[in-house]
């Protein structure tokens, strides 16, 4: 008999208590740092959602973020400071107490500093506090520091800074509002995620064409009006095709350039002279141009000049210049940019390339962006309304991941200036606190005579070299840091190059070190290229039985594969149990329409015994007397550890971690006198300051009177004056003179051809070098990872949630590639490189470009770490391609092995990867290769559970109280 | 067997998912995880988490499906959960009333004093949306979140679905499709909105809107197929000098 609905008691409880209180702060299951509301009950999370307000997110929230309870609830998280008992690398460890690894740490640090501070290599990974991390080092005298800046996108960021003095994500988006064309090219998925997808929804709602460029299609580029599955690392040669094509067709903006770019400049012609190739310069260091109405050179500099773009000009002194304009005409007209030419290195077709270009001109010269916002250029002249070519452009990973990455980001700058696109409406928008000068100040500290006992640094460790003058090498041209950084193996090495480090320090090349120091790095595994041989190297003894690297200190909040290879462990706290900073000095939550920056506070009390990093730093640098650390007494300076710092450090006088609420009542922001109530401000404003732009601010920033004027007041900027973008870079032409045999800083024999081919001052294409190395019969194809949207690196696999949505990677193949090998779905295959061979699990794809191979990235796992089980998938059937990518590039003739890395900036070079590829024989297991030893749990790990009931606790609640 | 309600009200309540702009991305699926895991029909089991084997309940899972060839081929994410169907079979095969259907909202709940486990419900739903919980030993489906949709604690602009509330790309919409002049019954009118499977006659609620049609050929942007090179004399050059000097 049906039951009769009537009968039945159907009381639903639809207004359940969520919270007894909600607290605000900033997410860190990934670097995207968005604003999270999160809602607590019975001292438990019972939710964590979005801030609406919040200008990263706007209430939204990924994955990753929303499976934050399963972070705070990990069973892999550390509990207690350990010290290795066995051999380093057999997981075995003793419980401690802080005070003595502290007093441990601290004592082999001292005696570092009071001796040779460089033997102290100080490397902290996905880092969201450098402008602490830094500014240590620098207090304690090493110039060996760096993020992971080296190995993720440093090419991104220097090709952006030195071009248009901003950069791709963090530093610049694009106009999600107004764009009517938009291309991205080879983005991770993992990267500025929820503004991405903010952005992508915005516009093709909008009706925007998208067209992406990536060799894989997955989530953004699956939505793509228009997917190019591009040969990966051709990017550049594409782009450079699409000048070609715009500058054929006259398609370029001419008033744009003569404006706001050094297109205008002269650059002296003088074969075999100490200053050909660089700019023309008037008496007081400003660069000439031709002036048309006077016929004579002129500061370009002026307001008033009206330059020429092409021509041979003869200057007073005898010499010839020519326009850089000219310059760039003459190489990108060449027919070897020709649609025809690169379309089989590139595989995409010439139609497509010459349609691509005739949409980007359409969009750029038919469909201008009109604003009615009346605002004042640098000069002080007024316009009535903003004009924007609504072109924007996206680029990360899959450009910057390749040995010719500097360039090719380059290469997508030029075109974005060339099109009149950037800082417009609808275009590319700069994110304050940039535009910077192209490249802006400081250089990097660690010269000769900046390092010694006992002694701080005089600046910060990275920075910008701006000629060969500025690198850090000793008088016989060798490197002077560990990772070779700013050396001649990567003059512009911005973020330094920390996948060096660990090699680098085993060898003793440059110099043998003492303790190696690193936070939340997984440099034992996933970060590393060459995992096994980074193990060995860890592991690696001299004969009389000590460790070739003798000290390791390791911090991290879970137990990573790194763990095991350190000597002491700093255990460190989970995103949710303690403060944080994300700093305008650092990587700010700016957008482009506002300056802000923002805090995590503690919303749950740890229950172990664990202490933030920064307070571990803090403590430390106390404890060593570092001079910012402590005060004249030799107390400590900030007590009251990373809060302390945060609100009473100066950077300079006014200016500190965080812009806002600074001053007496909290009323200065920018600048300000520290201000004891500042933490307080931040939760009542849900843990983000945010600074918005005037309508008249809001574009041309580079040149817009208003907003230059602001972004010197709040110390952005050292002055007003505006930003010239480089489409001709200067600092790359010095390195190259030197390397010419001219100034008194000139590379060694050894280096010299290289600097000379890869510091040209235009972009250039050239193919990566493993394609150089390797022999394409040998290795057919390109293998290249990609950062799924659910999950962060390594530090999402022990999240119970989003271990089962990226449990186990597979090996993805083009379908015809896979048939030419009688491999079918779900088949194992061997896979091949130079340096090494993988067994993975495939399954077959449509989208993906038919010479490439992909996974996901970091998904496998060694067995035992991460307190998963020795059978979770992660370790049985995930894999990891780092075991293919040799860290090296082969011999020279002379014998020197440089770093696998983009020779200008020493990015690592990921996906330059060629590979073959074998089917498994039928008795082979199906299991991945290779597997190592199982680690074990060291001591005070929590059991995992077998099953999950989470929130069970939380049924049946009745309304609130 | 449960009776359907004998006068279903007018009101529909339910989900538009526009496959245009959905990047796949798991937010809705986790979002929809943390906050039901604590909500109406708590917990939702994971079992065996941290080894092999692991089974968790889910009710909102993403699929992403691969058609036609080469570049031309197309990659389609597909979230999918309870269709809230007009005329739900897992509610008339139900034999002890845990599965119902509401008739002041039309959302299909499941009530887990009544359930037996027996799974026959997941058996009838064409769809696969019904979620066994071996550890509890009853079916669990997507709520709609009526523990947030009316919930007096919350802000009024919070009351919808956890899955609407995060998704990153606005590719998930709530409202009630009973009623044609809402927000999302236009969207579904202007999109071409569709039911899945409708040839199997349960009526879905929620609606899927199509991708948009994808624009690569010559002239669909208003381009033409390639740029014409400037005619001038000097070529490139020449025209820089005249339009300088314009």
């Amino acid at each position: 008999m049906p039951q009769p609905e009537r009968t039945l008691d159907r009381h639903v409880e639809t207004s359940p208590q969520v919270a007894d209180e909600v607290k605000y702060t900033t997410c860190y299951m990934c670097a995207c740092r968005c604003g999270i509301k999160v809602h607590m009950l019975d001292g438990q999370i019972r939710y964590i959602e979005g801030n609406r307000d919040h200008p990263i997110n706007r209430g939204v929230l990924c994955a990753k973020g929303s499976a934050g309870i399963m972070q705070q609830n990990s069973p892999a998280k550390l509990s207690k400071p350990l010290r290795r008992v066995g051999e380093r690398g057999a997981g075995e460890f003793e419980e401690i107490e802080w005070d003595e690894a502290l007093d441990v740490a601290a004592g082999w640090l001292r005696n570092i500093r009071e001796t040779d501070p460089r033997k102290l290599a100080f490397f902290t990974g996905r880092d969201q506090s450098q402008a602490l991390t830094g500014w240590w080092a620098s207090q304690f005298g090493t110039p060996n520091y760096a993020a992971h800046g080296g190995f993720c996108s440093v090419n991104m960021a220097a090709g952006g800074i030195y071009t248009i003095g901003g950069s791709f994500w963090e530093f610049g988006e694009p106009d999600w509002e107004h764009t009517r064309y938009f291309m991205m090219f080879g983005v991770a998925e993992d990267h500025d995620s929820n503004p991405i997808k903010i952005g992508l929804g915005t516009l093709k709602r909008r009706g925007a064409k998208f067209v992406s460029i990536n060799p894989v299609k997955t989530g953004y580029s699956a939505i793509a009006d228009e997917w190019l599955g591009i040969n990966p690392g051709s990017d550049g040669l594409f782009a450079l095709s699409l000048v070609h094509e715009l500058l054929k067709a006259g398609k370029v903006d001419l008033e744009y350039l003569v404006r706001y770019t050094n297109a205008p400049w002269l650059v002296l012609r003088d074969p075999g002279g100490a200053e050909d190739g660089l700019f023309a310069r008037d008496g007081d260091g400003n660069p000439l141009c031709w002036d048309r109405t006077a016929e004579a050179p002129r500061n370009a500099l002026e307001a008033d000049v009206t330059p020429a773009l092409k021509g041979e000009f003869t200057l007073a002194d005898g010499r010839t210049a020519i326009p850089v304009f000219q310059l760039l005409a003459e190489r990108y007209l060449d027919g070897r940019y020709d649609p025809d030419e690169v379309a089989e290195r590139t595989g995409i077709p010439a139609a497509t390339i010459r349609r691509i270009a005739a949409e980007l001109a359409h969009a750029a010269f038919s469909e201008e962006v009109v604003l009615e916002v009346p605002w004042t250029d640098w000069a002080g002249r007024r316009h009535e309304r903003m004009i924007g070519r609504p072109v924007a452009m996206h680029a990360m990973r899959g450009i910057s991941a390749h040995s010719n990455g500097f360039h090719t980001c380059r290469a997508l700058h030029l075109l974005q200036v060339l099109l009149g696109s950037i800082d417009v409406p609808g275009g590319f928008r700069y994110k304050p606190p940039f535009p910077r000068p192209a490249p802006p100040g400081p250089k990097p500290a660690g010269r000769v005579g900046e390092v010694g006992p006992n002694k701080p640094m005089p600046g910060p460790p990275l920075g910008f070299t701006q000629g060969p003058e500025d690198l850090l090498v000793e008088e016989d041209g060798s490197p002077i840091r560990i990772d070779k950084a700013f050396s001649w193996d990567a003059p512009m090495a911005a973020h330094g190059m920390m996948h060096s480090v660990i090699a680098n320090a085993w060898k003793g090349d440059p110099y043998p070190i003492d303790t190696l120091f690193m936070f939340m790095a997984n440099m034992s595994w996933n970060s590393a290229m060459n995992s096994a041989g980074t193990i060995d190297m860890l592991t690696d003894k001299h004969e009389d039985g000590s460790y070739k690297i003798p000290r390791i200190i390791y911090s991290d909040a879970y137990y990573s594969e790194m763990v095991a290879y350190a000597d002491l462990i700093l255990p460190d706290t989970t995103y949710l149990e303690r403060w944080d900073c994300i700093s305008l000095l650092d990587r700010p939550i700016c957008d482009a329409d506002g300056a802000a920056d923002s805090i995590r506070q503690p919303v749950i009390r740890p229950d172990r015994d664990v202490r933030p990093f920064q307070d571990v730093l803090i403590d430390l640098g106390a404890r060593l007397g570092l001079p910012g650390l402590t005060n004249e007494d030799g107390s400590a300076k900030y007590p009251g550890g990373y809060p302390d710092y945060l609100v009473n450090h100066e950077r300079k006088p006014g200016i500190g971690t965080l812009a806002g609420w600074r001053g007496d009542n909290g009323g200065s922001h920018g600048s300000g006198a520290p201000n004891p109530g500042q933490l307080d401000r931040y939760i009542e404003n849900q843990c983000f300051w945010r600074d918005e732009l005037a309508p008249n601010q809001r574009y041309f920033k580079h040149a817009n009177k208003d907003y230059l004027d602001y972004a010197a007041s709040m110390g952005f900027i050292d002055d007003a004056r505006p930003v010239v973008l480089q489409l001709y870079s200067e600092p790359l032409q010095k390195f190259r003179q030197a390397a010419r045999g001219h100034g008194p800083v000139q590379p060694p024999e050894i280096h010299r051809a290289r600097v000379e081919t890869y510091f040209d001052p235009l972009p250039i294409w050239y193919p990566p070098f493993e394609d150089l190395e390797t022999d394409d019969n040998d290795y057919p194809l390109h293998a290249i990872t990609q950062r799924p949207m659910a999950m962060y690196h390594s530090w999402g696999s022990q999240n119970a949630w989003l271990r089962q949505i990226h449990g186990a990677n597979r090996l993805y193949v083009p379908r015809a590639a896979a048939a030419r090998l009688d491999i079918g779905e779900e088949d194992w295959v061997w896979l091949i490189s130079r340096h090494g061979r993988i067994k993975a699990q495939v399954r077959l794809m449509e989208g993906v470009n038919g010479s490439t191979v992909w996974t996901w990235n970091a998904i496998g796992k060694r067995a035992g770490a991460w307190n998963l089980a020795g059978d979770a998938p992660e370790a049985k059937r995930g894999f990891l391609l780092n075991h293919l990518i040799d860290d090296l590039l082969p011999e020279r003739d002379n014998g020197y092995r440089y770093a696998n890395a983009d020779p200008v900036t020493g990015q690592a070079a990921w996906y330059d990867l060629r590979v073959r590829m074998e089917k498994a024989l039928p008795d082979e297991t199906a299991v991945s290769e290779p597997q190592f030893d199982a680690l074990p749990l060291p001591p005070g790990m929590a059991k995992r559970p077998s099953m999950l009931r989470y929130g069970a606790g939380f049924r049946n609640r009745g309304t609130k109280a | 067997m449960t009776s359907l309600p004998e006068s279903p009200g007018a009101k529909r309540l339910g989900l538009v998912i526009d496959l245009d702009i959905c990047v796949g991305c798991h937010a809705c699926a986790v979002n929809c995880k943390e906050w039901n895991t604590g909500g109406y029909p708590a917990p939702l089991t994971d079992e065996n988490p941290y080894g092999s084997g692991t089974s968790g309940v889910w009710l909102n899972r993403i699929h992403a499906y691969e058609s036609g060839e080469g570049a031309n081929s197309r990659t389609v994410h597909f979230p999918k959960s309870c269709l809230h169907c007009e005329t739900p079979a897992c509610v008339t095969v139900c034999p002890t009333g845990a599965s119902y259907k509401r008739a002041e909202d039309g959302i299909v709940l499941v009530d887990e004093d009544l359930c037996i486990g027996c799974k026959l419900c997941s058996w009838a739903c064409p769809y696969g949306a019904r979620e066994y919980d071996h550890d509890a030993g009853v079916m669990k489906k997507c709520t709609l979140c009526i523990d947030r949709i009316y919930n007096e604690n919350l802000e009024e602009v919070d009351r919808v679905p956890a899955c609407v509330a995060t998704c990153p790309v606005s590719a998930r919409h709530f409202g009630d499709l009973g009623d044609p002049d809402s927000d999302v019954s236009r969207m579904v009118a202007d999109r071409g909105g569709y039911d899945l499977m409708p040839e199997q006659g349960y009526q879905p609620t929620n609606k899927y809107l199509p991708p948009r049609p994808r624009r690569t050929e010559a002239g669909d942007t208003g381009a033409a197929a390639a740029l014409t090179p400037v005619a001038e004399a000097g070529g490139f050059l020449g025209w820089v000098d005249r339009m300088l000097s314009r």
